[in-house]
């Protein structure tokens, strides 16, 4: 099996979401980017471990969808948080850290 | 030289200590008091300095019927460190004894006078304090048994003096003046501790019998240097050269202050320094030479100033500088002059207190004024005052058979006496200074009360209450025959001090001496006579170049200013500039930059968590780039 498709697809996912995450305003979708990227990672991790015969990398994307799910948890409910009190849910105005 | 020993007090001598406790209770009692001893404070001050004077006069009879004319007294130990030790003593011999006197009996008159003089000033009490302190102060300088007593005294009567100078403080001139005198002693006070040093060093011992004993196996440098500081001491209290511009700035004080400290006691305490010294000072030719230089230099220089001032209170300042120039001149030249300073002393304290207390008199009539251009004609206004005024110009300017005539001439004749040219320099000083003092004096005499009135529209002269012109009248009285009455037996009565001298023969005989000085002296009266009685003018004229110099105190102030004041400023603003710009410009300049480069780096923080995140993303790139060419390669 070529892992050629596999790793491209996973590149474009990762762009797609690295852009994703540079580009849009609403902290949900900047949200679903940043599940896109970690799922491009786990879709190169799924396709080493299917190429060199290992569970190695499939244990590996096991961590990292279980980190996800943790992340996912607290994400959204900051965004909640931050929705509640700002009546806004655009990344631009959360800027507390502002200098 | 025969050894040097001192008896040990008994009897009423071993109260010597109390002549120092009557008025240092007097000024503790006064200034703890506060406000309630305002009714009798002064009373209390007049009354410790009469008990002090009474038990001076005591202690000087017991002390006369003595064969060995000394009484010595060890209080406690001040300091004792390894092998020194330094002892509150007292020591009370015929030369403290004579000061003893002079500084009770004249002070008890001052202060009566000041009860007058001062009845309407607030400060009073306080007044009254201060002049009990320097009292005490004063008595401990005459009474230490060794340098060290002297020394604290010394200090003492400073502080007194510092304190009375600026007793108007909220008058800038009067503030200025007690810096002033404070800051010229205490550089002069130098020379004493450096001469302190010295003996400790050179002879281990401050004592005076253990100093002046083995004052014979010092070093030609050791006594030159000791001799030397403790004249440069002497200087700085006396107000002679090059110190003397303090002195008539002092005169910012009230007039008893004047006369008690600034004519009578304090400014003499040079002299009571040299004289009590005699021993190393006559081991060291070039010392000698040194006090007669700065006596005669004096004496010419305060003279010269006397005749160019226009303010009552400072043309007795300088007569002051110039009369303790005299006593300088007279100790300086050893021998059996050191008894005719001591003499000279004595008559100029009364009749330099006498006319000091007639011219606060004076200005006690012209609402504070001490213009002697606008004096003149009060003779007929104030008779006591001008006579008793009258008798201190008759001692001062040395007229036979009056104060000065029996101590002035001896000293001029003694001067006449040195060997060689230095002889007639100094005796020509000396003469010339005896002619300048007639002229100064004629020409205050004259201008104060004879000639035309000039007052000014609003006074009304009057003469001042009896108990001003009481002591006026003993101190006039005083003034006309101490110098005859003293001088003789005087002389018989310090021997034991100074050791028997024979009169010295020189250049002059006395006869030849008295006649000069009288014509001299008689020449510039009758100058000062012809040129003020007419009185003069109200604003000073344009005048010569003599006159203006003199004026500016023949540049005193001028090298002061140029010689200290402005390098000091110079060096001040140069360390002002150099902590300014130099060390705070570095601390300030670290900072700055701290600062700055923090502001800049502050703009990256955005707040914009997207700007963030492409951070994030470059540095990522970054670090994967380089593990690829790392990896590739």
């Amino acid at each position: 099996m070529s892992p050629e498709y596999y790793l491209i697809l996973a590149a474009a996912l990762f762009t797609i979401g690295a852009v994703g995450v540079l580009v849009r305003r609403n902290s949900i979708v900047v949200f679903m980017c940043v599940e896109l990227m970690l799922n491009a990672g786990n879709l190169t991790l799924v396709t080493f471990a299917r190429t060199t015969g290992t569970i190695d990398g499939q244990v590996m994307a096991f961590f990292v969808m279980a980190v996800a799910a943790a992340e996912v948890v607290v994400g959204l409910a900051i965004i909640m948080a931050i929705y509640r009190s700002r009546r806004t849910a655009s990344v631009d105005d959360a800027n507390l850290l502002k200098a | 030289m025969d050894e040097i020993s001192y008896a040990p007090a008994s009897g009423l001598l071993a109260l010597s200590w109390a002549l120092i406790a009557l008025p240092a209770l007097g000024a503790a009692v006064l200034l703890l008091a506060g406000r309630r001893a305002d009714k009798w404070g002064h009373w209390l001050g007049v009354a410790t300095i009469g008990a002090a004077f009474a038990l001076a006069v005591g202690m000087f009879a017991s002390l006369a019927g003595l064969d060995d004319k000394s009484a010595h007294l060890d209080l406690f130990t001040i300091i004792s460190v390894g092998d020194l030790q330094i002892e509150a003593s007292l020591l009370f011999d015929p030369l403290s004894a004579i000061f003893c006197m002079l500084i009770t009996g004249v002070g008890l008159l001052i202060h009566v006078y000041a009860v007058g003089y001062m009845a309407h000033d607030p400060g009073r009490r306080k007044f009254f304090a201060y002049f009990n302190l320097f009292a005490a102060a004063m008595l401990v300088l005459v009474l230490g048994g060794n340098y060290f007593m002297t020394f604290v005294g010394w200090e003492g009567v400073g502080l007194a003096s510092y304190l009375l100078i600026a007793f108007w403080q909220l008058k800038p001139a009067a503030a200025t003046a007690g810096k002033k005198a404070f800051l010229t002693n205490r550089v002069a006070d130098v020379g004493f501790l450096l001469a302190m040093f010295t003996m400790l060093g050179a002879l281990g011992s401050l004592d005076f019998a253990a100093v002046f004993n083995g004052a014979a196996t010092l070093s030609t440098g050791a006594s030159l240097a000791i001799g030397l500081l403790l004249l440069a001491a002497a200087c700085g209290k006396s107000g002679q050269f090059p110190f003397q511009t303090w002195l008539p700035d002092a005169m910012e004080g009230p007039t008893p202050v004047s006369a008690l400290i600034h004519a009578a006691t304090m400014v003499t305490a040079g002299v009571y320094l040299i004289a009590r010294s005699h021993v190393i000072f006559s081991l060291n030719a070039d010392v000698q030479t040194a006090v007669v230089v700065v006596g005669a230099l004096t004496l010419l220089f305060g003279a010269i100033v006397g005749c160019a001032k226009d303010d009552i209170k400072r043309v007795l300042a300088w007569s002051t500088v110039s009369q303790i120039g005299y006593m300088f001149l007279a100790v300086g030249l050893g021998g059996a002059a050191f008894a005719l300073g001591i003499i000279h002393l004595l008559a100029h304290g009364f009749f330099k207190a006498g006319l000091f207390l007639g011219s606060g008199s004076v200005m006690h009539a012209m609402n504070d004024q001490t213009d002697i251009r606008r004096f003149g004609g009060l003779w007929r206004v104030m008779p006591l005052t001008y006579a008793t005024f009258a008798a201190g110009w008759l001692a001062i300017i040395g007229l036979f058979p009056f104060s000065g005539f029996w101590t002035k001439d001896p000293i001029i004749a003694t001067a006449f006496a040195r060997e060689g040219w230095q002889g007639w320099v100094v005796g020509g000083a000396a003469l010339l200074g005896a002619a300048l003092t007639a002229f100064y004096m004629t020409r205050l005499f004259v201008l104060t009360f004879h000639g035309p009135k000039r007052w000014t529209e609003d006074v009304h002269p009057h003469e001042s209450p009896a108990i001003m012109t009481g002591p006026l009248v003993l101190l006039g009285l005083g003034s006309l025959a101490a110098g005859g009455l003293m001088a003789s037996p005087v002389t018989t009565w310090l021997t034991p001090v100074f050791g028997e001298h024979h009169e010295a023969h020189g250049h002059l005989s006395h006869m030849q001496v008295t006649v000069a000085t009288t014509i001299v002296v008689v020449l510039g009266a009758a100058l000062a006579w012809l040129l003020f009685r007419g009185g003069t003018d109200e604003v000073p004229r344009a005048a010569s170049w003599p006159v203006r110099a003199a004026r500016a105190d023949l540049g005193g102030e001028a090298v002061n200013r140029g010689v200290f004041e402005r390098p000091s400023r110079l060096v001040a603003g140069v360390s002002v500039a150099v902590d300014a710009r130099g060390v705070d410009g570095i601390v300030n300049g670290l900072s700055a930059a701290i600062g700055g480069t923090s502001r800049r780096l502050l703009t990256m923080q955005t707040g914009f968590v997207r700007s963030y995140a492409l951070s994030i993303l470059s540095g990522a790139v970054i670090v994967v780039a380089a593990l690829m060419v790392v990896v590739v390669q």
